[in-house]
């Protein structure tokens, strides 16, 4: 629900880097999105459309990499996928653990003309 | 041509989140984000919180919604000061906003901030404030199923509010179900199980947070 204010994020973070590298155009927007994050890839695309009109972003296409939803466990340090949202370590069944990756929503890179 | 940026979309409202964290520090306030569904008890809460830590402490209320100002009324009549924030169909609140109404509030001696956030267990998980603690609350109609279908609130939340326990023996709801569902996902959370209608459990729960603030 909240695409359309990511979006405009989205677009800034855009915008400043193809004025950086002096882009005319901006052709396609490589994105990281995390299994976790509840942001939907298909209404980003539809609202990027709409607000990137008049910029040289419009008409970029965005390509979502999409991470796995991965946690370390702070007793034992191991790294575990995380299956439907259980965050206990499969190995030594601690509690403490820390998601290192799922949550990204992220510009990775650009491509521009 | 390929240009590498590697910057996060949440990134310019975590900046803002954390200039937030710092003027609470400045003042010696701490904030709590209060998020859950639309009628689950949020503006009781805090009410029945305020009231529990009545002449204690100095307390403020920052009210998110839609539209309206229910919320910001019903808080302002108890005198505690409260700012409406209208997100004007926006789903969540977000950090800049916060600013906004820090500076509108006049936070001396205040050690205490509440933040209602809009009604809703999907967005506002996605938006920190700079708040010290995110609770939520979950009341007994939702159901018990509710943490496998809102994962990231559930997952991101310090503490859980189970609310109209009073309504428990009406519907088919199932505490072991829900404690052991919310603990696999998030095994530091603490949960309080509380009825605003009754007053049961909320002793439990206000102790917990003097403790905090003292």
């Amino acid at each position: 629900m909240h695409e359309m204010s990511v979006c405009e994020s989205m677009l800034e973070v855009v915008l400043k880097h193809a004025q950086r590298n002096r882009a005319d155009k901006v052709t396609a927007i490589n994105m990281v999105l995390g299994e976790f994050s509840t942001v939907m890839p298909e209404s980003v695309q539809f609202y990027f459309d709409i607000i990137s009109k008049d910029t040289v972003a419009e008409g970029a296409s965005l390509n979502f990499r999409r991470t796995k939803l991965i946690a370390r466990c702070e007793e034992c340090g191991d790294e575990f996928e995380v299956v439907e949202y259980d965050f206990t370590c499969p190995g030594c069944k601690g509690e403490k653990t820390e998601i290192i990756s799922g949550r990204e929503f992220q510009v990775e890179s650009i491509e521009i003309n | 041509m390929e240009i590498e940026v590697l910057e996060g979309v949440f990134d310019a409202n975590e900046i803002i989140a954390r200039e937030n964290r710092a003027l609470l520090d400045e003042v010696g306030a701490f904030m709590v984000n209060l998020m859950a569904s639309p009628g689950a008890g949020k503006t009781s809460f805090i009410m029945k919180t305020l009231e529990g830590l009545a002449g204690e402490m100095k307390a403020a209320v920052i009210e998110g919604d839609i539209a309206g100002k229910v919320d910001s009324e019903r808080i302002a009549a108890t005198g505690v000061p409260a700012i409406q924030i209208n997100t004007g169909g926006s789903c969540h609140l977000e950090a800049r906003q916060i600013n906004t109404a820090l500076d509108r509030l006049d936070l001396e001696g205040v050690r205490l901030v509440i933040v209602e956030n809009v009604g809703n267990l999907v967005c506002p998980a996605e938006f920190k404030l700079g708040e010290d603690l995110k609770v939520m609350i979950l009341s007994v109609a939702e159901g018990d199923d509710k943490p496998l279908k809102y994962p990231l609130m559930f997952s991101e939340s310090d503490v859980l509010i189970v609310n109209k326990i009073d309504l428990i023996p009406h519907t088919d709801f199932d505490m072991e179900v829900l404690e052991e569902t919310v603990r696999k996902m998030n095994p530091a959370v603490e949960i309080f199980k509380v009825s605003c209608r009754t007053g049961d459990g909320l002793d439990s729960w206000i102790n917990w947070l003097k403790e905090r603030l003292t």
